[in-house]
């Protein structure tokens, strides 16, 4: 491994989620130059949108706070957020990076008042509430926005609302000049914290989630259950807002299956039994969850989690992967299928049915640089030269301890590179 | 016929997967199913069967030799593909079913008097005499098969139908006296015979 030294010291993280916070984080920390690109508006990904973690079941918020916190504490950690990777060139230790930054229309001056939100009346669809709900095109992502800056909807460029919103801002922080930027930066090793998205439920036929309102996902069901969400905390379901106390919970919602993921997706079975205890808490002993699930996977110390969950007299589990849902004349989701504890044919109707969909890399559909490995559902094992390594649920499915733990290693692993430049280079 | 049924009992043992996966085509996928329930759900005609395939699959693998072979379940199968379109590991439901039916007919151990098998019995003869199948004769056969009266009911019922067919050319009442066959008609029966020595040697019945 010595013929490849490192010109560049710098580490490049893309991707702005608890795993790549982590791993810019536990590499600045060392004393390493880090840059974190992230393509969104704000640092948090999918992290900052769940409404609690399992096992402990505290908020997201908590632990967030904390790592936004050390990075406003670090000089260095350079965070470019809105910035896209267009190409790398180049091998480990001396990677040229393209890429695209895209306007936000708001500067550093942003308070976040939120006087041009009041001022702009065009809505878009709100991207952190997976199309559950409408925010003004003037908007800050969430409430733990990193940077805590505002965002011009490029659909309102051009338009009076622009002006509106700038006339009604105090501090200047409104530039409708900006452009979008394409930049070169250098970097000696490159962390892929690109993550994961939901498979896209419609995708699974029989369970109707494109025909049917009351067939949701389990990312969807995580926000109505937070209070800063579309129903401000309560489990509402979308065609007529009822309060939904009886509500199936559908395991391996694409993955598992050939036709679909064929990997396991690891957190869904936890994240549904964890969903449990948000119904338990809105309704007592009046609410009621059932679980179809193929067989419960729960990872090692998290099996307490499970055996709880059992003592639960609101919850039952049915061993059955539901073959289609149907819908009844009052918008009630009916499951169809035959269960595998005594081959009993079922058609049970519930308030809502969450699908518990399954991880697929965020990278799916993109072109990756052509020297990185993938596995065969598109996760990232690295590059062969190890100058590019994966970090958390863009490596494999993993839920958010194992992707801090994962984005740790990678640090790591990225050190080790950048280190041979002072090192290596200097013994020569 | 019911020897070939006790030489594969003794054969196998309770290894039932085993003789499966070696006689029945398309076996080797039974070891497969993850007992979802996928397929017993899609299934159209499911709850008019004694045994879906999920719960045919467990038996296989539980070593359950008569109930399988002597099922009429797989009888049943309309061939419509729900259950393999859907299934997450993409076992060849369908074409196992079938070929669990073609060994419980073979061992003669298949429910006697099932329609499917009867009327796939009638189109068999038909066609392994001429080697096309005579559809007058074939249809007569079918309707006769549960006695005299029932036939001539059966006829009755049809006659509309055959008459309409009959003007459309789809049915030719001179097939009666022999019918129509292709040109080398011994041909089609060595190749038949020649299929039948293969498939007895790949499982195991060729002495």
């Amino acid at each position: 491994m010595t013929s490849s030294i490192a010109t560049n010291q710098t580490i490049l993280v893309v991707g702005g989620g608890i795993s790549g916070i982590t791993a810019a984080l536990e590499a600045a920390e060392c004393g390493k130059q880090v840059i974190l690109v992230e393509r969104d508006a704000t640092l948090g990904g999918r992290t900052a949108l769940l409404y609690r973690y399992f096992p402990k079941m505290c908020h997201p918020t908590c632990g967030l706070e904390i790592n936004l916190r050390r990075l406003k504490g670090n000089r260095n950690v350079r965070v470019m957020t809105m910035a896209e990777v267009l190409g790398v060139s180049g091998q480990r230790g001396d990677y040229a990076v393209k890429l695209k930054i895209s306007p936000r229309y708001v500067n550093a001056k942003c308070t976040a008042c939120g006087d041009c939100a009041a001022a702009v009346e065009a809505q878009i669809d709100n991207p952190y509430e997976y199309g559950l709900a409408k925010t003004k095109a003037a908007y800050l992502p969430h409430a733990m926005a990193y940077p805590m800056q505002y965002v011009l909807d490029p659909s309102i460029i051009g338009t009076a609302d622009a002006d509106k919103a700038r006339a009604a801002c105090k501090y200047d922080a409104i530039d409708l000049d900006m452009r979008d930027e394409t930049v070169e930066i250098k970097a000696g090793a490159i962390v892929w914290a690109t993550g994961w998205k939901p498979y896209d439920a419609a995708k699974i036929q029989p369970y109707g989630y494109d025909r049917f309102a009351n067939v949701i996902t389990s990312v969807e069901f995580e926000r109505l259950a937070n209070p800063h969400g579309p129903t401000g905390g309560k489990l509402l379901r979308p065609s007529d807002g009822k309060e939904a106390r009886n509500i199936a919970f559908i395991q391996c919602a694409g993955s598992r299956d050939e036709n679909h993921l064929r990997h396991c997706s690891r957190i869904c079975c936890m994240a549904s039994l964890k969903q449990t205890h948000y119904v338990r808490e809105a309704y007592g002993e009046a609410a009621k969850s059932t679980i179809y699930y193929i067989d419960i996977r729960v990872i090692d110390r998290l099996e307490d989690f499970y055996l709880k969950v059992q003592q639960d007299p609101t919850v039952s589990f049915v061993k059955s992967k539901v073959a289609k849902i149907a819908e009844d004349k009052d918008g009630n989701p009916v499951l169809h299928g035959v269960d595998t504890e005594g081959y009993h044919r079922y058609a049970t109707a519930h308030d809502l049915v969450v699908l518990a969909v399954g991880m697929e890399p965020e990278t799916n559909g993109i072109k990756l640089p052509d020297d990185i490995l993938l596995d065969s559902s598109g996760f990232i094992e690295g590059s062969q030269d190890d100058g590019m390594c994966g970090a958390g649920s863009a490596t494999s499915p993993l839920d958010v301890n194992r992707s801090v733990q994962s984005a740790t290693a990678a640090a790591l692993r990225a050190i080790q590179v950048v280190h041979k430049t002072s090192t290596v280079e200097g013994a020569r | 016929m019911n020897d070939l049924n006790q030489q594969a009992a003794a054969h196998y043992g309770k290894n039932f997967l085993k003789e499966v996966e070696d006689r029945v085509e398309d076996g080797e996928w039974v070891k497969m199913c993850m007992q979802c329930g996928v397929c017993a759900g899609s299934c159209p005609l499911g709850p008019h069967w004694e045994h879906s395939p999920q719960k045919i699959f467990r038996m296989i693998m539980a070593g359950k030799r008569d109930e399988v072979l002597s099922s009429d379940s797989m009888w049943m199968c309309t061939s419509c593909y729900n259950c393999i379109v859907r299934c997450p590991r993409k076992l060849p439901i369908t074409h196992i079913m079938h070929g669990l039916a073609h060994y419980a007919h073979k061992l003669n151990i298949a429910p006697k008097g099932q329609p499917t098998r009867e009327v796939a019995r009638l189109f068999w003869n038909s066609l392994v005499q001429t080697g096309r199948v005579n559809e007058l004769k074939f249809s007569l056969a079918v309707y006769f098969k549960d006695g005299f009266v029932r036939g001539i009911k059966n006829a009755l019922a049809m006659q509309g139908i055959g008459l309409k067919l009959m003007k459309a050319k789809r049915l030719n009442p001179m097939e009666i006296l022999g019918g129509h066959k292709c040109k080398d008609a011994g041909g089609i029966k060595k190749m038949l015979a020649k299929a039948k020595e293969i498939e007895d040697r790949r499982q195991g019945f060729s002495s």
